[in-house]
């Protein structure tokens, strides 16, 4: 899209400087930047780059009193050219007129951005009454029209339900219709669709455009992730540690880099169809039943919802529904799904966190035949790795420490070997040995998962858990710790059951691959298989959902989803219907007839 | 910058600290801990001292503690703090009351205090009817009015400074019990519990090492905030007869004993009262800097 010469928001030289322990440092360096209008300037960084200071600086909604606007102007130009607005002049009511009405941002957590104990009619109603001065009928109707316009079914009904009554996609809706209730010259997303899910995401994303052409809103995309750039952008700006390193169209950004660091930051994005170099996934019946490190056998995790009166159990959630698979020795099984669909319960399942039924075989021991001691003995072989590096590690405790722990815990060795073999764990994961002293907070988000890692490897497990391990790592980090997983496996021979939302990560990591969806596995079969050859509708629809970092690919149209996703909550004696899984010869399974 | 995308991988920045580098150490270095050590210092001398400190006994109603009209006297060069209703030191009196407050306040409290975690831990990591049994228990000693639950145990037990810390202990726990439940059961839902159950960690190794180190800065804000409040139940209870029996002292008693005078003879109520202040803000200061030096990611921050 070409856009047109005039430009609504100006940025010269924005500093922004933020006060901490060691004097005030600068988190925005000399950025200058024009938005067109009816553009898409997507700002792109990874964390700690300033890009959300730079969209909370023109919003001036920077956390007072530690951040502050060290020099720089932002201006913001009349829609008939008469003037301009100097923002950071203004005071705080005559800011507060056009936060909403001529610029709106929506934030990356739907759920903490509306107000959980006001009615979304009411919060929609009350900008619109703020701003505008109409009547309350009147703003009501502008409200459900706002609702309409992002395809929101019975919108009337909607303004009645509280934020915890809608999903997670319907939700950022809500707060896209709020923001352009008002049509504003400028719209600033900061990770509009990084707490949704993938196929939630490409809706979310094409009607934000879709908004835009009609209104002609300058837009302002802010997001680390380079497949959203590339989906939305018509103009890019890449930020690092503060400064812009890079601005160009969409186009030339993703076809010729030219600063170093967009280059690498580019290379580093997961691709799908770039998973090529593993070796060649072999038949899963090739190794013996006895021989598989972990076989999972119909296995049902249900948590009961007690309600009424008497607080009785009357609903039950039926989170995993009948999953069988087995790993083998040296073999990364990936379990992929969306929010809700069970796959982190199956984790938790298998590392004895949640109560379960079925079969659960680890190195060809049955769990529920063993006692309590020759249990804990077998569950030393499966670790796990958490997502969040930040809340996995005890933050009182020193890293070394937390490393040790569970060879303390299993007794083994003396303090002094188990001291060395911490070292060896430190070095073997790219950390120092002197840094066992330290404590979790001292380090960045990829050196803690190094120390979750070092961890879950020290009682020399068969199986690692790594449930969304990666996901919360800037890509850069994100692929060096995939290569470490994998330099890993080599050396030890350990099997992976990864679990992820991230189809491009699955794609470059995984032997093979299990789809789930409302509690059952809808397709497994080796990652070939799977990716080039998908069965179920819904593993295709999980491939299509990703956005694929090149503009030139960009999709025009993306399949919606004309209902929210159904619940696994069932009443009790109601039961999920159960998948058939055919087989489509060579280890792919698919259910059919859906 | 050499490198564009910077390596995750500093070398680490800081060389390492050497382990648990004398709590003691860096307790006395901060001024305002060290003024807390000593007001308690200062409070357990006296105490311990008293007989030694003073000339006179601290029950003995002293013909010439009172003025003619027999009012109390107001500080003077004889009586340093003056003398109370009865025509006693009131400065002996405040000496000797620091034994009995010293016991209530640590003692009861420190009792309060380990009934109140105890309850409150096992509550929120447990959960289940265990959890639900102690709440709902901790619920109903909270709905009973503290004062007259004290009254019942005090009236039912043979009234002595013992019995009296331990009724002040029985009546106290209960707020306790309230706040680390629930930041027990918020803790025991963070994910590094999960990695501890996964790496094969016992419960009692994940309350005394994981949960408890979390649980410390409430139970120092608690215990100090407890000390002022248990030295006054202990003054209400004595003042209701059922507490520490006249003619011994205690701060709380010597306030109540006096505090309709309070205009015509200020002294009274001022000096112990500021004992009791100067006492709940010593361990007020001493627990802060307990607090700060305990918690790591505070380090640096001194």
């Amino acid at each position: 899209m070409t856009s047109t010469p005039e430009p609504v928001l100006d940025i010269a030289n924005l500093s922004v400087s933020v006060r901490g322990e060691d004097g005030e440092r600068e988190v925005v360096s000399g950025l200058s930047l024009s938005l067109k209008r009816g553009e898409t300037l997507c700002i792109a960084g990874e964390s700690g780059s300033g890009k959300s200071m730079t969209a909370l600086a023109i919003m001036q909604l920077l956390p007072q009193p530690a951040a502050r606007i060290s020099s720089g102007k932002i201006r913001l130009r009349d829609g008939n050219n008469l003037g301009a607005v100097e923002l950071t002049a203004l005071d705080e009511r005559r800011m507060r007129d056009i936060r909403g009405d001529r610029i709106a941002m929506i934030f990356q957590e739907p759920m903490t951005s509306l107000n959980p104990v006001l009615s979304i009619g009411r919060q929609l109603t009350e900008s619109i009454e703020a701003h505008t001065g109409l009547s309350h009928v009147e703003a009501q109707r502008r409200a459900v029209e706002a609702l309409q316009a992002v395809r929101i079914s019975e919108a009337e009904n909607r303004l009645k339900q509280f934020p915890h009554e809608l999903s997670g996609g319907m939700r950022q809706r809500v707060m896209i219709a709020m923001a352009l209730a008002l049509e504003p010259d400028v719209l600033i997303a900061d990770e509009p669709t990084t707490a949704l899910d993938v196929t939630v995401q490409g809706e979310v994303l094409e009607l934000l455009r879709d908004l835009q052409r009609q209104h002609g809103t300058s837009v302002i995309l802010i997001t680390h992730d380079m497949g959203v750039v590339a989906e939305m952008a018509d103009r890019v700006i890449v930020m690092r540690n503060g400064r812009m390193v890079e601005e160009g169209a969409a186009a030339d950004i993703f076809a010729r880099p030219q600063a170093a660091y967009t280059r690498e930051l580019l290379a580093a994005v997961p691709r799908i169809g770039s998973g090529a170099g593993r070796h060649a996934s072999g038949e899963p019946d090739k190794v013996a039943t006895q021989d598989k490190v972990a076989v999972v056998n119909d296995l049902h995790v249900r948590f009961d919802l007690r309600g009424g009166f008497f607080g009785r159990v009357n609903r039950r959630v039926h989170a995993v529904e009948g999953v069988s698979f087995s790993i083998a020795p040296n073999e990364t099984l990936a379990l992929v799904g969306e929010s809700g669909c069970g796959k982190s319960t199956t984790a938790k399942a298998l590392a004895g966190l949640v109560p379960y039924s079925g079969g659960v075989t680890i190195g060809g021991r049955e769990l529920a035949t063993l006692g309590g001691d020759a249990r804990k003995a077998v569950r030393r072989d499966v670790q796990m790795v958490f997502q969040d590096p930040y809340a996995s590690l005890d933050p009182r405790m020193r890293v070394g420490d937390l490393v040790a722990e569970p060879l303390l815990i299993h007794g083994i060795g003396s303090r002094q070997e188990r001291r060395e073999r911490v070292a060896a764990l430190f070095e073997r994961v790219g950390l120092s040995a002197a840094q066992m002293e330290l404590y979790p907070h001292e380090f960045s988000g990829g050196q803690r998962q190094r120390i979750c890692i070092a961890r879950a490897l020290a009682l020399r497990p068969k199986l690692i858990i790594a449930d969304e391990s990666v996901s919360a790592l800037d890509v850069s980090v994100q692929a060096r710790v995939l290569d470490l997983l994998k330099e890993l496996q080599r050396e030890f021979g350990v099997a992976y059951l990864f679990i992820s939302h991230d189809m491009a990560v699955v794609e470059n990591i995984s032997d093979r691959v299990a789809v789930m969806y409302l509690g059952q596995i809808v397709e497994i079969g080796s990652r070939d298989q799977v990716f080039s050859n998908p069965r179920h509708p819904y593993t295709r629809r999980l491939i299509e959902a990703v956005p694929v970092p090149d503009p030139s690919r960009r999709r025009t149209r993306f399949a919606r989803l004309d209902r929210e996703i159904p619940s696994a909550t069932r009443r009790i004696g109601e039961s999920m219907p159960k998948l058939v899984l055919k087989d489509f010869g060579g280890g792919h399974f698919a259910a059919v007839g859906d | 910058m050499t490198n564009p995308i910077a390596p995750d991988l500093p070398a680490a920045g800081r060389m390492p600290v050497k382990p648990r580098a004398g709590v003691w150490r860096r307790l006395v270095r901060r001024p305002l801990a060290l003024l807390g050590l000593l007001i308690v210092a200062i409070v357990l001398a006296g105490a311990i001292l008293a007989p030694w400190l003073t000339g006179y006994d601290p029950n003995e109603q002293m013909f010439d503690g009172l003025t003619l009209e027999g009012s109390p006297l107001p500080p003077d060069a004889k009586f340093w703090l003056g003398t109370d209703l009865l025509g006693r030191d009131l400065m002996t009196r405040i000496l000797f009351g620091a034994r009995t407050s010293l016991i209530i306040g640590i003692v009861a409290n420190g009792v309060a205090l380990l009934i109140g975690t105890l309850v409150g831990v096992t509550a929120g990591y447990f959960r289940g009817w265990i959890g639900s049994a102690l709440m709902r228990f901790t619920d109903l000693m909270m709905a009973f009015p503290a004062l007259l639950l004290a009254i019942c145990l005090a009236a039912v037990f043979e009234p002595s400074l013992w019995i009296v810390a331990m009724v002040i202990a029985l009546v106290n726990w209960v707020q306790t019990a309230r706040v680390i439940y629930t930041e027990t059961s918020s803790l025991s839902e963070r994910e590094f519990i999960d990695a501890e159950r996964t790496i094969g960690a016992s419960a009692p190794r994940i309350l005394i090492r994981h949960i408890l180190p979390h649980l410390l800065p409430t139970i120092i804000v608690w215990g100090t905030l407890g000390i002022s409040t248990t030295v006054l139940l202990e003054a209400t209870l004595s003042y209701l007869g059922i507490g520490v029996q006249p003619p011994t002292a205690s701060w709380g008693n010597i306030i109540f004993e006096n505090q309709t005078y309070f205009q015509a003879a200020p002294w009274l109520v001022f000096f112990p009262g500021a004992a009791i202040l100067a006492l709940a803000l010593a361990f007020n200061l001493i627990g802060d800097a307990l607090r700060d030096i305990l918690d790591p990611t505070q380090r640096g921050r001194e």
